[in-house]
């Protein structure tokens, strides 16, 4: 699966490290949830770097689709909200 | 649902709608070549520095040897001489310089060998690069055609959303047209009637009515007139029937009709 940190690049994470991304992708969204800034921006870097370390780099000039997005690292708690909030809880 | 899920939805439907700006795939791929041109330019500086580095060292052999063949030809004249501590000094001198000279020439072709090597990396890199920058300007076109595709099927839905707008215009038009024909009946009915003045008509309008009224009067005047004589000279041409009105009878209606 392929999962893009905004304004950084692609990686290529393997199915079974979903579950150890998943706790940490948790963590960030109770953070939004209740509005805790540092407790955000500690939850994301880890959520970042564990994608960089457990995910395979995907060359820049190999185009494929992301399945997963994430913030980019120096995002805001406001503007993943509001990232969010453009189209919803549920978009589309 | 993760944040992670949530904005790659949002991020999927973005994409499909608007093909964002900042993830467009062209930027990516014409700085993957720049960084590819700056890796070539790289290799061939190192290129240069290598070639740079051979000659200095083939100058650095020249010259030793050119030193060796002086001491050599200084060991002759020593000899010649009868200085054989001299002839020895040079020559020991001339033995080190032979040497250094070796070790030189050990560098050199290595430094040459790595040369080589360089040149033709260099020659397989911008051969990469060059294939690169054509695979490049496909993927792009191919985006491109992609891209357009996607705005004409905006365009499509947005022109049907137009032609949706059309029809309602027209209806609206219709029901217009049906609203303002049935008040104008109704106008009509109430002119007619007397409910509502005309306010077409010119100020003369009672004037001429007014005219209308006395030329109405005049005709009924007239048209009595004739009756009246018809009836007084009538005994031979009786209107009524013969006898049926007395003389006295006319007389007085006459007199009614002067009034």
């Amino acid at each position: 699966m392929i999962v893009r940190i905004m304004a950084e690049g692609q990686f290529e994470v393997a199915d079974d490290a979903l579950d150890q991304l998943n706790s940490l992708d948790d963590a960030v969204e109770s953070a939004v949830a209740s509005h805790d800034e540092e407790a955000f921006g500690d939850a994301l870097s880890s959520l970042l770097e564990a994608v960089r370390q457990i995910g395979k780099e995907v060359p820049d000039e190999e185009l494929v689709e992301s399945d997963l997005v994430l913030p980019p690292s120096d995002a805001s708690l406001a503007e993943v909200e509001d990232l969010l909030g453009a189209d919803g809880f549920i978009p589309g | 649902m993760g944040i992670m899920k949530r904005m790659g939805m949002v991020f999927r439907s973005k994409a499909n709608a608007a093909l964002d700006k900042a993830e467009d795939p062209r930027e990516t791929l014409d700085y993957s070549y720049q960084k590819q041109l700056e890796l070539l330019q790289k290799v061939r500086r190192g290129v240069a520095d290598v070639a740079t580095s051979r000659k200095r060292v083939e100058l650095q052999v020249n010259q030793l040897q050119q030193q060796s063949a002086k001491l050599q030809d200084q060991a002759k004249k020593a000899l010649a001489a009868n200085r054989e501590d001299l002839a020895r000094e040079a020559l020991t001198r001339r033995s080190g310089l032979d040497q250094q000279i070796a070790d030189l020439q050990t560098q050199h072709a290595s430094l040459q060998a790595e040369e080589e090597k360089l040149t033709l990396a260099s020659k397989r890199l911008q051969a990469k690069v060059e294939s690169f920058r054509t695979r490049k300007e496909t993927i792009k076109a191919t985006y491109t055609a992609a891209e357009a595709q996607t705005r004409i099927t905006e365009a499509f839905s947005g022109i049907s959303e137009e032609m949706g707008d059309v029809g309602l215009a027209v209806q609206r038009a219709e029901d217009k047209t049906a609203q303002m024909q049935a008040r104008a009946g109704a106008v009509d009915e109430l002119l007619a009637s007397g409910a509502l003045e005309d306010v077409t008509a010119g100020p003369n309008d009672d004037i001429s009515r007014e005219l209308d009224a006395l030329a109405s009067a005049s005709t009924v005047d007239s048209e009595l007139e004739a009756m009246k004589r018809q009836l007084g000279t009538g005994a031979d041409k009786p209107a009524l029937g013969a006898g049926d009105v007395a003389p006295d009878a006319v007389a007085e209606e006459k007199r009614e009709g002067q009034a």
